[in-house]
């Protein structure tokens, strides 16, 4: 009996990546995120949406703690997130991310972009990390683009860039904190179809966004942010066919029929 | 007309102020970027450091500063920087004196190329698992120095002409020169005016130069 129950914790924990309990953040008097549990399985793709101001693009960000928290623990594949220094440094290494502004790094090329993270964090050979990062460009479709720099690029270019400078690092969660916001309309559907086909591979993804089209078709599960809550969590089609709260539904109601 | 310029060591006088200037950018470069890596990092000891040390120096007049490195840490303390005559000496405080003061500009010049680097530039460094001192050194600081190449120039331009106040500790430079000249020769105005043509011929181009390098590393965004 020990024995069985043991085994099921085992799979309970290496199951679940990420898990946040009670986690609050203030902005000044803003609750900005108020009493979150949420919890991210392996493999798992879940798509955060809500209104602007909801505390989506917080919770995103306190997932690498580039904004610290309050109250509560996060812990990333069983171990709580390191406070400041070295095991912070190597915890965020595990983490991609993938900002609305792409943050390409200016003064270097699309190539050393994707190889600064594998040469300095994890160490690897030069030849490799540039093998690597040009493997990674031609998967994200911008090879050919290799040796310019971000600003020669458009910007659907460059948030593939950002993709493939995220996985070069090898992540066990990607997090996209609204990757698509800061695209014109026809370089939207470039980026998705990276971010779809990752999801397919069965990389763990926790991504905020404005796609319902993308939430439709890619995601696991759908979680509705308000006021700093999490105030619904379904499958896509259960929250867009059905959703349970006045809150979503009022906010479904704004954005699906134009 | 120049007749009376036998005699003097003009061209080495102005040898000694590009020496004086060279060396003393290089050391201020070095020991301001420092400051300014103190003054943007984590911790507030560093922090306060920096920023005490900054608005110190730069509210001393470098007079004084010039003053006290030969009359107060050579003829009090007895600190020669390892040189044996006086004139070297005097030379090794003068740059250590020049250093102490211009790394305070170049500190505060350089933390204004930081505020032109986005935070996001940061944060996706840190978001690769880079440390703080990575982040800087890779990400922020070759960004910040092209952004600061205009407002360092002016502190090396600031830099040459305040190597003349190495003259009030008996260093050998142009202004040293003039006033050994001005006060045994009688054509003060044409003194005056070679001496100002030496400085320019120093640095106009160190300003054309610098203006150009400056288009050229311009970071685009």
């Amino acid at each position: 009996m020990t024995n069985v129950s043991v085994a099921k914790e085992d799979v309970a924990t290496s199951d679940e990546l990420v898990v946040l309990r009670s986690v609050n953040k203030h902005f000044g008097a803003l609750h900005v995120l108020q009493d979150i549990d949420l919890t991210i399985a392996r493999g798992e793709v879940v798509v955060v949406i809500g209104p602007s101001g909801s505390g989506k693009s917080t919770l995103c960000r306190t997932i690498n703690r580039l904004e610290t928290i309050d109250s509560g623990t996060i812990t990333i594949d069983g171990k709580p997130l390191p406070h400041e220094g070295r095991e912070l440094a190597r915890l965020r290494a595990d983490v991609g991310m993938v900002f609305q502004s792409f943050n390409l790094f200016a003064h270097k090329t699309v190539l050393e972009n994707v190889m600064l993270g594998q040469v300095k964090v994890r160490k690897a050979d030069k030849k490799q990390a540039g093998e690597k990062a040009r493997a990674l460009l031609d998967r994200v479709g911008v090879g050919t683009q290799a040796d310019k720099y971000p600003a020669q690029l458009s910007g659907g270019q460059q948030q593939r860039v950002a993709i493939a400078r995220a996985l070069a690092m090898g992540p066990k969660v990607m997090l996209f904190d609204e990757p698509t916001s800061a695209l014109d309309p026809e370089m939207i559907n470039e980026v998705l179809e990276v971010m779809q086909q990752l999801a397919r591979e069965g990389m763990t993804m926790i991504v905020v966004t404005h796609e319902m089209g993308f939430a439709r078709s890619a995601a696991n599960r759908v979680v509705f942010m308000a006021d700093g809550r999490i105030v619904e969590q379904a499958t896509p089609d259960q929250f867009f066919s059905n959703p349970r709260s006045d809150r979503a539904k009022d906010f479904l109601s704004k954005i699906l029929h134009h | 007309m120049f007749d009376f310029l036998d005699g003097y060591d003009v061209l080495g006088a102005f040898w000694t102020t590009v020496q004086l200037t060279l060396l003393s950018a290089v050391g201020s470069l070095v020991w301001g970027t420092l400051l300014a890596a103190m003054r943007v990092g984590p911790v507030p000891l560093m922090r306060g450091f920096g920023t005490a040390y900054v608005n110190i120096v730069r509210n001393i007049p470098l007079t004084v500063i010039i003053l006290f490195s030969s009359l107060g840490l050579y003829q009090t303390l007895n600190i020669t920087l390892a040189a044996k005559d006086t004139d070297a000496i005097n030379f090794r405080l003068a740059v250590l004196g020049l250093i102490v003061y211009t790394s305070a500009f170049v500190c505060e010049a350089i933390r204004s190329g930081i505020n032109t680097v986005p935070v996001g530039q940061a944060e996706a460094a840190r978001a690769i698992g880079l440390s703080f001192s990575q982040v800087l050194f890779l990400v922020v600081l070759p960004q910040a120095f092209r952004a600061a190449v205009g407002p360092l120039t002016n502190v090396l331009i600031a830099l040459t002409k305040n190597t003349t106040v190495a003259a009030a500790i008996g260093v050998a430079e142009a202004a040293l020169l003039m006033k050994d000249m001005v006060e045994k020769e009688a054509q003060l105005l044409l003194i005056s005016a070679i001496i100002a043509f030496g400085f320019c011929c120093l640095t106009l181009p160190t300003g054309l130069i610098l203006g150009w390098v400056g288009k050229k590393v311009a970071v685009k965004r």
